[in-house]
């Protein structure tokens, strides 16, 4: 069609033609879903911020201990109290441990406890909630009785009277956490599984002779596995933050052994005297939920299918 | 007929949800290693007589049953650590502050959390749009504590406007309920700014333009009744935070509420205490959650009962 107004030809405009090859033309590489997701995760500057943060915090508990003057439990009480000063950089707590060390031990305590306890939950939640998604009847309706008389109480009641039962240490608060943390993420996949299961393209897998593990492995797991990293990244600073708590109340982690939350625990003590004592681990956890909350987000807007472009 | 079948079936539901938690919580806080008397000194023969007094010679199935009767007659037992106070005086002394403090920060947090999402809404992409969701995920990532340790660094210790600890009045009243109200400040701002952005393209909003309704009538009577309905749902999920966020806040502010006697008695193995704070919290929460179920039946007029 040519340029027309009013039925004249509008000189302003020449006619070029139309070449149909050109139009069909593959001019960009074509994206997968992951490379797709990848560069629209690269646009947030927020989420990129998160994972900048994250991984200083991360070298930081990997390396930080090494750059310390002595051990994270090594007492030296000729040494108590000490200030920031280029030997200890973040001083030492009144029994003379070297602070920075306690600070970044503490921060792999409460980092690994937050990524153990996130996989765990996540792979229990997995499988009971595929369970009752894709067994169904009676099953679904007792295993979803029991999800929702646990989710009836706060949380964090369970955990705590789950670890005077176990005792404080990493591994019994990783298991009183996964115990009590898988319900949202079965919950969360049996709905994707019963919304799956009504899906056209299920219905078409099925109808072409697919066999049930096909529709699960090829259709189910792909379409799931974005909603289950974003539920995983938020888990992770839950974790962490049941881990402070616990610590702070007196039941997690106890002394020589450290983690953020004791930290805390610990700094609310020397409040007025050393301050500094309880803004570090507090700064830490603080900015590490933080970064993982932008990643979470970033990863929910790069993973959604539907806003793909 | 219909609604009270239903509400019968509520109640009935939520009872037997508090006997199985009664259940658990009471053999679970059996299976704890240690004794809340191991502390004590004591001579030959005491310990027995402890013992015996609190009933804990007997075997621990006649214990239950005598709990359970007990309690069907509203008697939750005797402290373990704070000597010859029951469990029921301690909560009757305790909770005035929780629910003083909790629904101040409930007020809090819908007052403010309600008129930054309508705002953000409304502003979507300006200075006030960028603002709320900086609030919201500050305020969804830092813990209570942490908040509630740094204002009152910052603002009772430091600047000294106000008190640093107990509840004695408005200002002791501040920073608490500032830090317990933050976080659930942070979620109703979210929700409000996604359910009114929902709201305001819905064809019903487009309709009642085409009609010439006034904009007063078509912000107040069809956008903000529709977009705060889901908000009703939030209620229970933030009492549950609030009773959680008391075991902080008021250790931090040293208030002499429910959740700092529950830390405590944690940390004394108070069975009696833990036992009976469990299930007091857990009816409040069931009795909570039935009343926003019914309130949400009644506001809403799309939801029909089924059966």
């Amino acid at each position: 069609m040519q340029p027309e107004i009013a039925g004249k030809q509008d000189r302003r405009f020449e006619h070029v033609g139309v070449v149909r090859e050109a139009a069909e033309e593959i001019r960009r590489p074509s994206l997968t879903y992951l490379q797709d997701s990848w560069r629209r995760f690269r646009q947030s500057k927020a989420a990129v911020a998160g994972v900048v943060i994250l991984l200083l915090f991360v070298l930081l508990a990997f390396l930080g201990p090494l750059l310390a003057p002595s051990d994270y439990d090594a007492t030296d009480l000729g040494q108590s109290n000490q200030g920031m000063s280029w030997q200890h950089w973040f001083g030492t707590d009144e029994l003379g441990r070297d602070l920075w060390a306690r600070v970044w031990i503490g921060g792999r305590v409460s980092i690994l406890i937050g990524i153990l306890a996130a996989v765990l939950q996540a792979s229990i939640g997995i499988l009971v909630g595929s369970i009752a998604g894709l067994v169904g009847g009676r099953v679904d309706a007792l295993i979803m009785r029991v999800v929702e008389f646990l989710m009836a109480f706060p949380y964090l009641v369970w955990v705590t009277l789950l670890m005077m039962v176990t005792g404080s240490g990493i591994l019994p608060m990783v298991l009183a956490l996964t115990l009590t943390g898988w319900l949202s993420m079965a919950r969360l996949v049996r709905g994707q599984i019963l919304s799956l299961k009504n899906e056209d393209y299920v219905l078409a897998a099925d109808s072409l002779g697919a066999d049930r593990r096909r529709v699960i492995t090829k259709h189910m797991i792909p379409n799931m596995m974005g909603v289950i990293i974003i539920n995983m990244t938020f888990a992770i600073p839950g974790a962490i933050f049941s881990e402070a708590f616990l610590s702070f109340i007196g039941i997690g982690i106890k002394s020589p052994q450290t983690s953020w939350g004791l930290l805390v625990s610990m700094g609310t003590k020397s409040v007025y005297t050393y301050p500094m004592r309880l803004l570090i681990p507090c700064i830490c956890i603080s900015l590490t939920m933080l970064s993982l909350q932008l990643i979470g987000d970033g990863l929910r807007d790069a993973l959604d299918p539907k806003l793909r472009h | 007929m219909k609604l009270l079948k239903y509400a019968v079936r509520r109640v009935l539901m939520a009872l037997l949800m508090v006997f199985l938690l009664v259940t658990a919580s009471f053999f679970l806080v059996k299976l704890i290693p240690g004794s809340p008397f191991t502390s004590e000194k004591m001579q030959a023969g005491n310990k027995e007589a402890i013992y015996a007094y609190y009933g804990l010679d007997r075997p621990v199935y006649e214990q239950y049953f005598t709990y359970l009767g007990n309690l069907l007659r509203g008697d939750l037992g005797i402290s373990y650590k704070i000597r010859a106070v029951s469990v029921n005086q301690i909560i009757a002394d305790a909770f005035p502050y929780s629910l003083d403090l909790g629904l101040r920060a409930i007020g809090f947090a819908l007052t403010f959390g309600l008129l930054l999402g309508i705002v953000a809404a409304y502003r979507r992409g300006k200075a006030m749009d960028t603002l709320t969701m900086v609030i919201a995920i500050i305020g969804t990532s830092i813990p209570s504590f942490i908040v509630g340790f740094l204002i009152q660094y910052l603002f009772a210790v430091r600047l000294k406007w106000f008190p640093v600890a107990q509840y004695r009045g408005f200002a002791y009243t501040v920073l608490p309920t500032f830090s317990l109200g933050l976080g659930m400040l942070a979620t109703i701002a979210k929700y409000t700014r996604t359910s009114m952005l929902e709201v305001i393209s819905a064809d019903y909003v487009k309709t009642a333009n085409a009609k010439g309704l006034s904009k007063r009538r078509i912000v107040f009577v069809h956008q903000l009744r529709n977009a705060l309905m889901p908000i009703v749902t939030l209620l229970g999920p933030m009492v549950a935070s609030v009773i959680t966020g008391t075991f902080v806040v008021e250790n931090v502010f040293a208030i002499p509420g429910l959740g700092r006697h529950y830390v405590t008695s944690v940390q004394n193995l108070d069975y009696t205490l833990i036992v009976g704070l469990t299930i007091f919290f857990a009816a409040f929460l069931v009795v909570m959650n039935l009343l926003v179920d019914f309130v949400y039946l009644l506001i809403d007029p799309r939801i029909k009962l089924e059966g």
